[in-house]
């Protein structure tokens, strides 16, 4: 009986293999069909990896692939994936969905970039800067999240912030301040938030969009009204990029991860920061209890609501800080919704990262990567509407959530409100 | 000296209910006193305030003779309550020791959590009063006995003297039940004062020094297992004579009316939960499907009624197909499906009376006419089966949800009964009933049933299968272990089986002769 179970089970397992299988083989068709087929055979592509301005302790040789024949071996490698996965089948397709998509994305690069040169080094620094606000915003998820409060007021967290970076930091001429203000205001959002769901047990997702409609309206009124019309009320200025000592003269992760502003390294040390508290202190496990059984947690005496209050409203500080990125950290003036559905964007990167700072982060990259992409094929001339280019993040978005991660847990009492009798 | 515990006079209303009604308890040092009641005669209710989690409306409570106020867990916690609440209260995604220390949380250097310490400390409570354990096994891998156990620890860790158990029996197998009676002996021989709340009167005789029995929110009577018997014990639980046993005739199977073969379900998260089930129901005949909670069985039956999609194999009813059929499908075969969660799955609470009882045939005559219901028809449909099924509602206009869970069942069986069927599906059907509507159902299962319709009963109280079937199928990890007949099985071996012992080996322990078959709730 056991033995004909097993069987059985075996064979429910190989008919989801097969899909997998297909898919594999689909992305070797797409290599073909679209890539080898349009590359004239004595083509090279040229990465460069060193920064337009030498700044490491190394010059590293330029990467020189002969286009074609690459393409053809990156082809060969999804379609021996997708071959072996559909005879035998790997026993987990984790890495091998890895490979494939990583053969995907460097084949477009090859072809995009035949006969050209391209800098890595330039696209994986600039990825890094776009995943800032992402990851950012994921973490203020992580946060709010952990504690089952979902936060999809992010996006209006954010815009808030980055209105009042550029608002405070233009009058007061400090970016310090202007970067406090933008947290002091979306912590003050997250504190509506808070209430409005711990307290009067609001549907989160209608009280989230309340507070998203409310920043948009609010920020793009007061941006039309004052800041488009008095240039001195948008002109707070930008952190400038502090190359780290040392680190920064490592050939190529240097340049890709520490040639970048304060808010970068702010990021990054929120990320330790969170991971840490997270998982090794009391806060950590309190938090956590109350995001998978809040009764459990109140039966030992753990204050739910209290936890909650202040786990949101630290969501919402972290957010103030993506959104300040947007203006004090990157352009320097304030734009109506100019935070271009990043905060949504971060929500994914989160549920990508299965709840988890370090995944969240991985995957804020990744959306960071796709975002980056786009501009520099548009400069490369790729032969794709930029109406096209432009969708590539959220497709990436799209894809990532719908078939790559299957099923994320979320925290188990996520989005409920604790009722205590 | 003063009792460890005393309550006075302690009174507790909830809207529309008077839930506690100037209750006076004792509880004396290292004694294991039960407290006895059907569901909702306030026993819950009554722990709750001890433990913090309700305040009373009125009363005193005494620890060890002094006057105290307890206004949240963690008062109790401080003055040496601790409570091994019913739904265990763990989380399943963190470790047995992380469980433990949440709220007590042993640090080093102020900032990080001591694990290492807080499983030692785990581990030195479990060796002394042998609650076996691993410290770093996740709840969610664990059996519900063990989580049982991490439960006790968690009481003990917070250095607990007065244990209150709230209905710890109620998700185990028999055989853990005799290590849980085992492990509350030791308790108590250490010195630890215990209340163990159950509404099963062998469980009272079995382990209790002295019981006090609550009925309707009122404290009727204390007495001990020496004096006591279980009718007396009955007779003050329901507040009239109660009939212990199923009376009921020898089967007379017909033909195969349920045929499933080979069946596969899989969850929602992708777990294989049923794993190759194949069985028959005949004509005339009661299949009891036993099992802890959590083996299947709710999936099986889902998939038996169309609510799920079964990965593999047929299911026929009647020798018709059914495999990927609707729910509508299925139950114009003749199929009646009184579900395991009766609020969620068999009412729409918000509804009255009348369209509950029509769910399943509105849209036919004689309720509807084209697109159009007859009312008249409905209402007087529902006041005859209202009438005929004895349910106790103040007209059938209210919403079903002011119905008591006794009558919200006796509705869904009302529905499902007064049309022709040929199979009938119970899944946990006297699940939180008192006796009384227990008696009942119980009577209408087995009149069915003599009635020649096929009955597929899933219950994880061994003792309801016990007093209804005809065969017994034991279901464990997805899978049917054994399939004997009713007369042939007892407690011991069925035990056995639900805990995953093979069927040689459960022969093998066979011992005790069968049991008496006794009303599932006593």
């Amino acid at each position: 009986m056991a033995v004909a179970a097993r069987n059985a089970e075996l064979t429910i397992a190989r008919r989801r293999h097969v899909g997998t299988g297909v898919f594999f083989l689909l992305v070797a068709l797409l290599i073909l069909a679209f890539f080898v087929r349009t590359t004239a055979p004595d083509l090279t592509t040229t990465f460069g990896l060193n920064p337009a301005r030498l700044t490491t302790a190394l010059k590293l040789p330029d990467l020189v692939l002969p286009s074609l024949p690459s393409l053809w071996f990156l082809t060969v490698v999804c379609a021996f994936l997708g071959g072996w996965q559909l005879a035998k089948g790997f026993r987990s397709t984790g890495w091998a969905l890895g490979v494939v998509a990583f053969a995907f994305v460097a084949a477009f690069l090859i072809w995009a970039a035949r006969g050209k040169s391209m800098n890595l080094v330039g696209m994986l620094s600039s990825s890094v800067l776009r995943s800032i606000p992402i990851a950012l915003a994921a973490f203020c998820g992580i946060l709010c999240e952990r504690a089952a409060v979902i936060n999809i007021a992010i996006e209006g967290m954010m815009l808030t912030g980055a209105f009042m970076a550029a608002w405070i930091g233009s009058i007061t001429h400090s970016l310090w301040i202007g970067l406090l203000a933008a947290m002091l205001a979306s912590g003050l959002l997250a504190a509506i938030l808070a209430v409005l769901s711990i307290k009067f047990k609001v549907d989160q997702i209608v009280s989230g969009t309340v507070i998203n409609i409310f920043a948009t309206g609010l920020t793009s009124y007061l941006s039309a009204k004052f800041l488009q019309v008095y240039q001195n009320l948008n002109n707070p200025g930008i952190f400038k990029p502090i190359p780290l000592p040392l680190l920064s003269r490592i050939p190529l992760i240097g340049p890709v991860f520490f040639e970048h502003n304060i808010i970068v390294y702010i990021t990054f040390l929120l990320l330790i920061l969170i991971h840490v508290m997270l998982f090794y202190t009391r806060w950590g496990l309190r938090t956590r209890a109350v995001g998978e059984h809040p009764k459990a947690a109140d039966t030992l005496g753990v204050n739910v609501f209290r936890t909650r209050y202040i786990n949101v409203i630290m969501g919402g500080l972290v957010a103030g800080i993506g959104g300040a990125f947007f203006t004090i950290g990157s352009v320097g003036r304030f734009d109506e919704v100019m935070t271009a559905g990043k905060g949504f964007i971060g929500l994914a990167a989160m549920i990508f990262g299965k709840w988890t700072p370090l995944g969240a982060f991985g995957s804020s990259i990744i959306f960071g990567f796709a975002d980056s992409l786009q501009t520099k094929l548009q400069i490369l001339q790729v032969p794709i509407p930029s109406e096209f280019l432009l969708m590539a993040p959220y497709l990436v978005t799209m894809i990532v959530l719908a078939g790559v991660i299957g099923r994320a847990v979320p925290p188990a009492a996520d989005g409920q409100p604790y009722e205590k009798q | 000296m003063a009792p460890v515990l005393e309550l006075r006079g302690i009174t507790k209303a909830f809207p529309g209910v008077l839930a506690n009604d100037h209750i006076d308890l004792t509880l004396e040092e290292g004694e294991i006193l039960a407290l006895l009641g059907e569901n909702g005669a306030g026993k819950t209710t009554l722990m709750n305030i001890l433990y913090g989690l309700y305040q009373p409306d009125a009363g005193e409570i005494f620890v060890r003779g002094k006057k105290v106020e307890i206004h949240q867990p963690n008062d109790a916690i401080r003055l040496g309550i601790g409570m091994v609440h019913q739904h265990f209260m763990l989380v399943p995604v963190f470790t047995v020791t992380e469980n433990v220390m949440l709220g007590v949380e042993s640090m080093r250097y102020g900032l990080f959590l001591d694990r290492r310490k807080a499983a030692d400390k785990v581990r030195e409570i479990s060796k002394q009063y042998k609650l076996e354990v691993n410290p770093d096994d996740y709840i969610k891998d664990l059996p519900v006995g063990v989580q049982q156990r991490v439960e006790i620890i968690k009481v003990l860790y917070r250095k607990a003297d007065i244990l209150i158990l709230d209905e710890p029996t109620a998700v185990l197998t028999p055989q853990e039940v005799e290590e849980l009676f085992k492990i509350i002996r030791s308790l108590k021989a250490q010195g630890k004062s215990i209340i163990f709340i159950t509404h099963k009167l062998k469980e009272v005789m079995a382990i209790a020094d002295r019981i006090t029995v609550l009925r309707q929110g009122r404290a009727v009577g204390t007495t001990t297992p020496a004096e006591a018997t279980m009718e007396k014990l009955a007779q003050m639980m329901v507040g009239r004579e109660v009939e212990l046993v199923v009376r009921k005739k020898e089967a007379k199977p017909g033909d195969v009316v349920l045929d499933v073969e080979n069946l596969h379900v899989v969850d929602h998260r992708g777990t294989p939960t049923v794993r190759g089930v194949t069985f028959n129901v005949r004509a005339g005949e009661v299949l009891g499907v036993a099992g802890v909670q959590g083996n299947g069985q709710t999936e099986l039956v889902r998939a038996l009624t169309g609510l799920m999609r079964p990965e593999m194999g047929r299911i026929r009813i009647n020798g018709v197909d059914i495999t990927n059929a609707s729910p509508r499908e299925i139950l114009e075969q003749g199929v009646a499906h009184v579900p395991e969660d009766r609020q969620k799955d068999g009412l729409i609470l918000k509804y009255p009376v009348h369209d509950n009882l029509v769910l399943n045939t509105y849209y036919v005559p004689p309720f509807a006419k084209g697109l159009n219901l007859q009312f008249q028809k409905i209402y007087e449909a529902a006041a005859e089966r209202a009438y005929e099924f004895d349910i106790r509602t103040p007209n059938i206009y209210v919403p079903v949800s002011t119905l008591s869970g006794g009558n919200q069942q006796k509705t869904i069986v009302a529905r499902e009964f007064s049309r022709p069927i040929r199979l009938l599906i119970a899944s946990q059907p006297t699940r939180g009933l008192d006796v009384g509507s227990i008696e009942y159902i119980h009577q209408r299962i087995v009149q069915k049933r003599d009635e020649g319709c096929a009955v597929l009963l899933v219950s994880p109280e061994l003792d309801e299968i016990l007093a209804l079937s005809d065969r017994i199928a034991v279901m464990y990890r997805g899978q049917f272990v054994a399939i004997l007949p009713a007369a042939e099985a007892t407690r011991q071996q069925l035990g056995l089986l639900m805990a995953g012992v093979t069927a040689a080996e459960a022969m093998a322990a066979e011992e005790a002769p069968a049991a008496v078959e006794e009303n599932p709730a006593l």
